[in-house]
């Protein structure tokens, strides 16, 4: 084995030319995953965090275009690679979960029909060997009685169960990486830390990598290696989970912390960061993230900050970062 | 069968006055339709059979009716009744074939629009935004003034202005199937698209279709009729009930009201059972009424 990251994700600009100007919805995001690591993606809505998924897997439609960058799938650039190619890469190599499973499953096929699809695309294993892997990989994801419910159809399921089935269709044709996008938002919070446990369990079985799409930080301090935190398309912090949590440098990473409701130590009220994502159509000079920010000054407003590295695994865009212990 | 007899469609079926009496009359002209030649003792498009001394009787129930005619004869000595059976024969195929036709070309459109969008949605339809700013029958009589009359030439126009209606549900119906991440997996899962449409849009678009494809009947059935009555229908040879009527129309005021107003009750029944059904399966398969 070479130290080649299995995914690289290099200067990635993904804009979308609408009539009311440009959206750079990824502006210059770049990251690696390893072989087995999960990387959390986090940010607000509409911080690009969906758009550099469908930017992998090259689904992105018009007005939007990938402008500049490169995506290294083992070395192998996905944004020069021709349609058939990429047909080939998705679901073989790189497969997605999607936010809600009540519509990411067709209403009018069996789970099994579903399931079958992707095995008959991707493998050449004939019927009885589909139907095999198929109940063998229901009951993996904690489904009883797999054989009987692969003839069921997804509205006799209930949530949780049908995530359950997402995630066994994406692990199905063994991919190497899974993109996740939101995989729990949409399901009870009791449900939630299950089909997390579920997903890193499965993960660390077959040895793929994982990228976890989310707003919550909650969610990816469970599960990540590393998280990458997104602001206006643009990368603001980057580090190992710990560090990140733990003694973040970037006021905007610090924010999001501060307004995980903590029930151990419940401090007056839940904290939150003032105004909203300025609009992205045309940003500002400067940082994007100086009007909502405690600390931001004169500097802030003239020179956009760029990545440097800060303490521990950190690195941060920003002029004035935090140190361990500092508060926003 | 028993899930059927057990499903809550046919529950529904059964306390719905419209359904059934709607499905009645569609039974009845299906049966009509398949067996008339055999329920009547002349063929009237056979000249051999007919004879002229026949002409104009009026119903048996009137003085001078002949049991023989029960509905009255026409100029011709054709068979009222007879005319009836054979004439809806050709407007109910007429009506079902062009509702085939329409529904195939207008889905297919419409599926194309909706999942490529762009250039080839705006060109599709805006050719159905033209179409739909004429009359019908309008575009339908262009048509056969362009390339003449005949079956043939009524199922094109047929087609030519049903597709719209078809094309425009597939489209919407398509967009926001597309936006489901049903679809979008299916995409991810590295599907081609022509396999995405067939095997996930496709299914979950068709719903709507059935009530339209339904009352279409109908439409077509009286559309055919009007231009048949405008003399640029189906061929003397091959009357339809609209032809019926128009024939019988020459010599409606003078007293020979007959021969024209019962294939008009005809055709009215025959939309009326149509459009009966159709509103019960609108309410039934409408998850929104529900």
């Amino acid at each position: 084995m070479t130290d080649q990251p299995l995914l690289a994700v290099r200067d990635l600009r993904t804009h979308f030319h609408t009539f009311s100007g440009t959206v750079k919805a990824v502006d210059g995001v770049s990251f690696e995953i390893g072989q087995g690591e999960v990387m959390g993606l986090v940010g607000e809505s509409g911080g690009g965090k969906s758009v550099v998924g469908f930017s992998i897997l090259g689904l992105i439609d018009s007005p939007g275009k990938i402008e500049a960058g490169e995506i290294l799938l083992d070395g192998k650039n996905l944004v020069a690679a021709s349609e058939a190619e990429l047909r080939k890469v998705r679901g073989r190599e790189i497969s997605m979960v999607f936010q809600d499973p009540m519509t990411s499953l067709n209403p009018l096929h069996s789970v099994g029909r579903q399931m079958d699809e992707v095995l008959r695309l991707h493998t050449d294993l004939d019927a009885k060997a589909r139907q095999a892997a198929c109940v063998e990989m229901l009951e993996s994801v904690g489904i009883s009685r797999a054989a009987e419910r692969l003839k069921a159809y997804p509205h006799q399921f209930s949530g949780g169960m049908r995530q359950r089935v997402v995630i066994a269709i994406a692990l199905l044709a063994r991919p190497r990486l899974i993109i996740a996008d939101e995989p729990t938002t949409a399901l009870d919070v009791t449900i939630q830390s299950q089909i997390l446990k579920l997903m890193r369990a499965q993960i660390a079985e077959k040895g793929a990598s994982m990228i976890l799409i989310t707003h919550d930080l909650a969610v990816v301090s469970e599960m990540a290696d590393h998280i990458t935190v997104l602001y206006c398309g643009k990368v603001v912090e980057r580090g190992r989970t710990r560090d990140l949590i733990n003694a973040p440098s970037h006021p905007y990473t610090r924010g999001l912390i501060d307004s995980i409701p903590d029930t151990v130590n419940r401090h007056d009220r839940l904290s939150q960061i003032p105004g909203t994502v300025p609009d992205i159509r045309n940003l500002p000079k400067g940082c994007n993230f100086r009007d909502r920010c405690p600390r931001a000054q004169a500097l802030c407003a003239e020179v956009e900050p760029q990545l440097e590295p800060q303490h521990g695994t950190l690195s941060s865009a920003c002029h004035f970062p935090l140190k361990p212990g500092e508060a926003a | 069968m028993t899930g059927f007899l057990a499903s809550e469609f046919f529950h529904n079926y059964r306390r719905s006055a419209s359904a059934i009496i709607g499905s009645a009359l569609m039974a009845a002209f299906a049966f009509a339709v398949l067996a008339g030649p055999f329920l009547v003792a002349q063929d009237p498009y056979d000249i051999a059979s007919l004879n002229l001394m026949d002409s104009y009787k009026p119903p048996v129930w009137l003085p001078g009716g002949d049991p023989q005619f029960w509905l009255g004869t026409d100029g011709q000595g054709r068979d009222v009744w007879a005319s009836i059976l054979y004439g809806a024969r050709i407007s109910l195929f007429i009506g079902l074939v062009a509702m085939v036709a329409s529904c195939t070309i207008g889905t297919l459109l419409g599926l194309i629009a909706g999942f490529y969008g762009g250039i080839v949605d705006s060109v599709i339809m805006r050719i159905a935004d033209i179409q739909l700013s004429f009359p019908s029958i309008l575009i339908a009589l262009f048509l056969m003034s362009a390339v003449g009359t005949g079956v043939d030439k009524v199922l094109i126009a047929l087609t030519a202005v049903g597709w719209v209606v078809y094309a425009r549900t597939v489209r919407g119906s398509t967009l926001s199937e597309i936006e489901k991440e049903y679809v979008q997996a299916a995409k991810v899962a590295g599907l081609p698209n022509h396999k995405i449409i067939r095997k996930h849009v496709l299914p979950n678009v068709l719903t709507p279709l059935i009530v339209i494809a339904t009352i279409q009947v109908g439409t077509f059935v009286l559309i055919e009729a009007s231009l048949s009555f405008l003399g640029v229908g189906v061929p003397i040879t091959q009357p339809s009930l609209g032809l019926l009527i128009k024939n019988g129309f020459d010599v409606l005021f003078s007293g020979l009201w007959w021969t024209s107003v019962f294939p008009g009750v005809a055709i009215m029944m025959l939309v009326f059972g149509i459009n009966l059904f159709g509103d019960f399966l609108r309410d039934e398969l409408n998850p929104r009424l529900k």
